[in-house]
């Protein structure tokens, strides 16, 4: 009887154990060939790494948040022109979410072909871990960033707060609605914009930004954990007299809700710049280098530009920059690597514990 | 765990079901707990104490603590009185508000915040009555303490309802004849008998409130020191890559729900053991 | 639990004797603010969920709930529920057996060990599979080596509800199991029954109503579940999507109406449920009244 007990209970553990396993190997197997969790059932497992071009290829593109739209679009015209190219058929997966969450999922495992996200920051943490070469950003044109953005004011219609410029922003009566610099990339953006005309209007004094910061956020209601929690909040919910956000995002809000809103450019902003990489390690192991360059390297050509275009990113083309002009204004830009000394220095400077940002909520507020 | 020769050895299966309980409890909860542990430790004691401490980490406890507690607290009076009005009363729809009662349990917590926080926004059908009123509850420490509400109903009306039902009218019958009015035998008579389970269904509800991310984020403005709760410091220490940050936190947090849970469960079978023998 | 209770709740309103209940005006203004109540907290924001849903007329709902992605979402989560439910029901009825019918050292400590996931926040209970199984992680690196996945895929969001619901069934059947004692047990082993003839011929009937009860939250929750399988899942449209997280993945891309539509199947699904709840009681109090 006892015996019997323990072989009973040994084939439960078993069972528990196997089903779990099972669930892990079918996965896995799946996985060595095609680029998905729950694979194609096109790709036949390790086919890739093994032949040349097999019949059908599957790539994972993790980004940020308001990449959606735009990829959605991308990924559409780079799958006909790499039929039109290999005859292969590929299929490409998005995943998106915050910038920082992002990158940390690639961390922990998850495989991304390619990774296009809000700041070369959340990449270089890629990096430092081995998964890409520490000098990604010079593997594409531009800094790896195929398409910029800035950041501009969203406001009601008639703009009745007449907010024109960054200096508007810490009256007594004004709400500002950014996300949480700690947990979203656009967040950070904003932050350094304000810092960078706060530094420009008090010639480089840093007691008297520090100032200005903390009476531009006494003035923010609801600091959202993302770019979108944020212009939810704004426009959904009616809170506050002004969004900061991405070019992009503020023209797609305009788009999905008409002419309640007003765009405001300021005088001065910050030349964002999403960078876009191959991570190594990822594709040597699923043979997917070569797509998942031409996918990338396509964000560069007339047709790749002319959809981030669409979709309300700064083209890095001449051409089709010039065709776009009127839907983006000329600006004075601070850039991150000239006027904050890279990300590293700026994320250490203001957002770690500590930093700049944090002095604003625990210094006698 | 040693087994005590009493009369209910005679019953089969004892090493079979505690030894399941036991490896299925290790490598679903204890194994993977274990890890938070390990993590942490990557930290040396003043390190975590420094992390532990931090004004904007003992802020967010203090939101958490009493936004939960002040929540259970709630929850406690209106479960017990829905408990009370499910088990002893008849009304048309009572089946209804009886299955309704698990829908918290049942709908995904960030739909639950999404929709509180339509509810309870300045222009929502809520937040829009009492907007003139002076009370804002989205993006306050009012606006979390609803979303817990929400999520805490279930545990104290599921804990009450049970024990309630079970009660014999014997005693309360003997209050009667003794010449005790309604209220006094509520008192004196079941009042003692729903302690425990009251006591449960705060501990859990708390507990879970204590914890609660989902549906929280989205109605509670997350402001540094004023409205942000510790599961969202967890999340933004994950942000910054730093881990051991991150599960340091989260093991004050576990310990806390630990503490609370171990002595719940111990009140409750002492009390058990106490209206056994009386 | 509650299963039992509502059953027996329908015979006990009928006898209740008359002077241990309240007047008229007590019973109606208690029922009034446990309406309310109910109402405020529990059935507003499910008004909410559905008013949204339909905001944009009948097609869009229809189109928003047939789409491709939220199919496969519901696939997984389906899939999710089958396999964290039976082993949880499984784990539950072998913890209360050794719990209620057995006296040991450590019980305590193993109950709270048992409810310790209903108060573990969401975030950590995704975390820690994280850091077991992440590339990270303990034991990541190595299954990761020999082509197992875990996390980002769908063992990884199956462990994760597992890990949440794990104690539904075992908090519905120990203190039920509790209160019944081990006599009837006792009895059948002194009529010479033995090991699992005890547990289906005795202890099932006794229980399964409670039993019926925890089976049916922990599938609810397990479909349901958020914050612990978002930081598992690679949020991959159609492929690492659970119904909760297509529709916060709706709501992130401006279409509010699609999400609350998908909101809503989830809502009809824990509904669905409770009504089957409710039908096999009602079947149960008639043969009860025969």
């Amino acid at each position: 009887m006892r015996n019997l007990r323990s072989i009973r209970l040994l084939i439960i553990a078993a069972l528990i154990v196997s089903v779990l396993s099972a669930c892990g190997a079918g996965n896995g197997k799946n996985n060595e060939g095609s680029a998905s969790p729950s694979g194609s059932a096109g790709a036949s497992p390790s086919a890739n790494n093994k032949e040349k071009s097999p019949k059908s290829v599957e790539l994972l593109n993790v980004s940020y948040d308001p990449t959606r739209e735009l990829y959605v679009a991308f990924n559409k015209s780079f799958a006909e022109y790499w039929k039109k190219e290999t005859g292969q058929t590929v299929k490409i997966n998005q995943s998106h979410g915050g910038s920082g969450a992002q990158s940390r999922k690639v961390l922990d495992g998850l495989e991304a072909d390619v990774v296009t996200l809000a700041l070369a920051y959340d990449i270089d943490s890629l990096a430092e871990k081995g998964l890409l070469k520490t000098d990604w950003q010079k593997s594409f044109e531009s800094n790896s960033s195929p398409y910029t953005s800035t950041i501009v004011f969203l406001v009601r219609k008639g703009n009745p707060k007449g907010i024109k410029d960054w200096g508007d922003l810490i009256k007594k009566d004004v709400q500002v609605i950014t996300p949480n610099p700690k947990t979203s990339g656009g967040a950070r953006w904003n932050y350094l914009a304000a810092w960078g005309y706060a530094l420009k209007q008090n010639g480089g004094d840093e007691t008297k930004v520090k100032e200005f910061m903390k009476q531009l956020f006494d003035n923010v209601p609801v600091l959202d954990t993302g770019a979108r929690g944020a212009t939810t909040t704004f426009v959904e919910r009616k809170i506050g007299d002004v969004l900061l956000a991405w070019e992009n995002e503020a023209y797609l809000a305009k788009k999905e809700y008409g002419d309640d809103f007003e765009i405001v450019t300021p005088s001065l902003s910050i030349l964002a710049e999403p960078p876009v990489a191959v991570v190594d390690k990822v594709v040597d192991k699923k043979g997917t280098r070569d797509v998942a360059e031409a996918y990338l390297k396509y964000l560069y050509t007339p047709e790749g530009q002319e959809i981030a275009a669409q979709n309300f990113y700064r083209p890095r083309l001449q051409e089709v920059a010039d065709k776009y002009k009127d839907q983006f204004p000329q600006l004075n830009l601070l850039t991150i690597d000239a006027d904050f000394g890279g990300w590293k220095t700026a994320q250490a400077k203001h957002f770690a514990d500590g930093g700049t940002f944090d002095q604003i909520y625990t210094k006698g507020s | 765990m040693a087994t005590n020769r009493n009369r209910r050895q005679v019953l089969p299966g004892f090493r079979f079901t505690l030894g399941f309980t036991v490896l299925y409890l290790s490598l679903i909860v204890l194994i993977p707990l274990a890890g938070l542990v390990i993590k942490t430790a990557g930290l040396t004691l003043p390190q975590f104490w420094d992390t532990v401490t931090s004004a904007r980490v003992l802020a967010s406890y203090r939101v958490s603590l009493l936004t939960a507690f002040f929540a259970a607290l709630v929850n406690v009076v209106f479960g017990l009185l829905i408990a009370w009005v499910l088990v002893r009363y008849r009304f048309p729809g009572k089946k209804i508000v009886d299955g309704l009662i698990d829908m918290p349990f049942a709908l995904p917590t960030a739909v639950a915040g999404i929709a509180l926080t339509a509810i309870y926004a300045p222009n929502g059908w809520i937040g829009s009555l009492l907007e003139p009123l002076g009370i804002k509850v989205a993006y306050t420490p009012l606006g979390i303490t609803v979303a817990l509400v929400f999520i805490g109903l279930p545990f104290v009306v599921r804990t009450v309802q049970p024990v309630l039902q079970e009660l014999e009218t014997d005693t309360e019958e003997a209050a009667v004849l003794l010449g005790a009015h309604r209220w006094r035998t509520f008192r004196k008579v079941l009042l003692p008998e729903l302690v425990p389970p009251l006591i449960t269904g705060f501990a859990l509800a708390f507990s879970r409130g204590i914890g609660e991310y989902g549906s929280v984020v989205f109605i509670s403005g997350n402001m540094p020191m004023k409205t942000e709760i510790t599961p969202l410091l967890i999340i933004t220490k994950l942000e910054q890559y730093e881990y051991s940050q991150a599960t340091a936190i989260a093991l004050v947090l576990l310990l806390i729900s630990f503490a609370l849970l171990l002595l719940i469960n111990t009140l409750q079978r002492w009390t058990n053991r106490r209206l056994r023998s009386a | 639990m509650a299963g039992a209770v509502t059953t027996v709740t329908e015979l006990s309103a009928d006898k209740r004797p008359k002077h241990l209940d309240e007047s008229r005006g007590v019973r109606i203004v208690l029922i009034a603010i446990a309406l309310l109540f109910v109402g405020l907290v529990v059935v507003l924001p499910m008004i909410t969920v559905i008013a949204q849903a339909f905001k944009k007329g009948w097609e869009a709902y229809a189109s928003a709930i047939s789409d491709p992605d939220a199919i496969s979402a519901l696939k997984l989560t389906l899939i999710t529920a089958l396999v964290a439910v039976p082993l949880n029901t499984l784990f539950g009825a072998a913890a209360a057996w050794a719990i209620t019918k057995f006296k040991f050292r450590g019980k305590n400590l193993l109950i709270t060990l048992i409810d310790l996931p209903f108060a573990v926040s969401p975030v950590i209970s995704g975390l820690v599979y994280i850091l077991l199984f992440g590339a990270q992680g303990l034991l990541g690196p190595w299954l990761i080596d020999h082509g197992y996945k875990v996390v980002f895929a769908t063992p990884g969001i199956i462990l994760a509800t597992m890990f949440v619901t794990f104690p539904f069934v075992a908090r519905e059947l120990i203190p039920l199991m509790e209160t019944q004692g081990a006599q009837d047990e006792e009895a059948a082993v002194s009529l010479g029954a033995k090991g699992w003839r005890i547990f289906f011929k005795v202890t099932l009937p006794n229980i399964k109503w409670g039993l019926l009860y925890g089976v049916i939250l922990c599938n609810a929750r397990a479909m349901g579940e958020f914050g612990a399988v978002s930081v598992v899942s690679g949020h991959i449209r159609g492929e690492t999507n659970t119904l909760p997280l297509h529709i916060e993945i709706l709501y992130n891309e401006y279409q509010y109406t699609a999400s609350f539509a998908v909101a809503s199947l989830l809502m009809l699904l824990a509904v669905v449920t409770l009504v089957i709840k409710g039908l096999i009681e009602g079947n149960l109090i008639r043969s009860r009244h025969k």
